[in-house]
């Protein structure tokens, strides 16, 4: 192997290791808690490779510091609290993705691309979500149960919905599902890692040549013709924009779906109220959203100068992880945070999609898929239940966004 | 009550065009635009829930 940038932990044992693992699924890991209370801004060493970094943990901090134009996205600068093996000269070569940027870079693709999700362009696409669900569900009901939800359902929704948006065929679906869930995984190896990434970025680089010369009617097609003009990216920041749309639509929304749903099924009494008042499903869905705060890991910081977070200096260079499912479980803005509650009225003041520039882009179109799949499935398969037992099912404790492998249900 | 925005600050989430639609809506670039820059009080909770929401604080409220 070759030499890491990882290969000298410098801390000793005495920090508590990041991440943590929840022991409930609908709950966040128990240390949580316990920053929040005694030690809201604390040091922790990052398990990767033992470096220490900032673990901050109050909801009003987290919107401090993703709010903090003092802070960078940056991996490439020292002290970034890395979340994977990368090793050094990897990350030399890395090109930087939009979550990664900083402003002005930043700004200027996002611009692109924001004009492709504003609440018009997403309700427009609404028809076509509830097209893409309807047919899973008759595929699901035609099969008949047990179904596993996350391959009938939770996966493939997304994943044609995404597709569709950026112009990829969804013939291709089985191999880039495979590396973009080796992507989000911890304990890949920098070989696997780099493998994974590598594969579905000679994938898209064939897809947007192709769109280079024949553009269609799709995301990708039309940044490239704005940018034809605006030149804000050359051709691989385009591969690389559409691997983190790519990447960013499949994971998120499939894992939300079926936590969500197992969820519902988990509380009777809730799913009964929303079948009986589809009205309450935009609110259920911010609370399911702050239950689970699937990408707790996917805010990481470095301060570029010495900045002051709840009385605690975080000097220039220190990594920072501002924890979005530590802040979603805070009790002074979210009484009894571990209860889900489908009619708490400040849940959407969640920050399961992050905060500040770097705010989840789809976030509004994720709702839709969400209500989509959760409205239909409620309405058309209203004795839905699991098939298995909640300790058989395997939740992803080593992935940076959280969720379950399976989930059989039947009917 | 009277709104104001600041536009370059916005990063065109659309939180507030789904939050508060009669008061805040996107151009076609995505970013914020104001319907109204003295909404009624009947949609003061709206317009207070989007300005707290606003991932990059471009949303001001006076009175
Ligand atoms: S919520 Fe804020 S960032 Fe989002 S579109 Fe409105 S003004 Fe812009």
């Amino acid at each position: 192997m070759t030499q890491s940038a990882d290969a000298t932990p410098e801390t000793g044992a005495s920090l508590p290791q990041f991440p943590m693992r929840r022991t409930c699924p609908f709950s966040e890991p128990r240390e949580y808690a316990e920053m929040r209370a005694n030690d809201p801004v604390s040091r922790a060493a990052l398990k990767v490779n033992g470096k220490p970094a900032w673990l901050v943990t109050r909801h009003e901090h987290v919107r401090q510091v993703l709010g903090d134009s003092r802070v960078s996205s940056n991996l490439k600068l020292p002290g970034y609290p890395h979340q994977f093996h990368i090793p050094e000269e990897m990350l030399a070569q890395v090109r930087l993705m939009m979550l990664n940027m900083d402003a002005p870079e930043h700004t200027a693709q996002r611009r692109m691309l924001i004009p492709e999700f504003t609440a018009r362009r997403i309700k427009e696409m609404r028809p076509r979500i509830q097209e893409i669900v309807d047919e899973r569900v008759d595929a699901m009901l035609a099969a008949g149960g047990p179904v596993d939800l996350v391959t009938a359902l939770a996966l493939p929704v997304p994943s044609l919905v995404i597709c569709e948006l950026l112009g990829v065929p969804y013939e291709d679906h089985a191999q880039f599902e495979q590396w973009s869930a080796a992507m989000m995984n911890h304990d890949l190896s920098p070989a696997e890692y780099g493998a994974a990434v590598q594969a579905l970025d000679m994938y898209l680089d064939k897809l947007v040549t192709l769109k280079e010369d024949e553009p269609g009617d799709d995301l990708i097609s039309r940044f490239l013709e704005k940018n034809r003009t605006e030149q804000v990216a050359d051709h691989v920041d385009v591969v690389t924009m559409a691997r983190l749309m790519l990447v960013g639509g499949h994971e998120t929304t499939a894992n939300m779906i079926a936590l969500g749903v197992l969820a519902l099924l988990q509380h009777p009494e809730q799913m009964a109220a929303l079948q009986a008042d589809p009205g309450l499903l935009p609110g259920a869905i911010e609370e399911l959203l702050r239950v689970f705060s699937i990408s707790d890991s996917g805010t990481a910081r470095v301060a570029l100068e010495d900045i002051e977070v709840g009385g605690v200096t975080i000097r220039a260079g220190e990594g920072i992880l501002a924890l979005n499912n530590a802040a979603d479980h805070d009790e002074s803005v979210f009484p009894e945070p571990g209860r889900l509650d489908i009619h708490r009225k400040e849940a959407r003041s969640h920050l399961a999609f992050g905060y500040g520039v770097h705010q989840c882009i789809g976030a509004n179109l994720a709702r839709v898929e969400l209500e989509t799949v959760y409205g239909t499935l409620l309405r058309r398969i209203p004795g839905l239940r699991l098939a298995a037992g909640q300790d058989e099912l395997r939740f992803k404790d080593d992935a940076m966004v959280y969720g379950v492998y399976e989930l059989p249900v039947t009917w | 009550m009277r709104v104001t925005t600041e536009q370059d600050r916005c990063v065109g989430s659309g939180q507030c065009a789904m939050l508060s639609p009669e008061v805040f809506d996107q151009d076609d670039a995505g970013l914020v635009v104001v319907l109204q820059q003295e909404p009624g009080e009947d949609l003061r909770a709206g317009v207070l829930q989007a300005v707290d929401l606003c991932p990059s604080r471009s949303l001001h409220v006076e009175g």
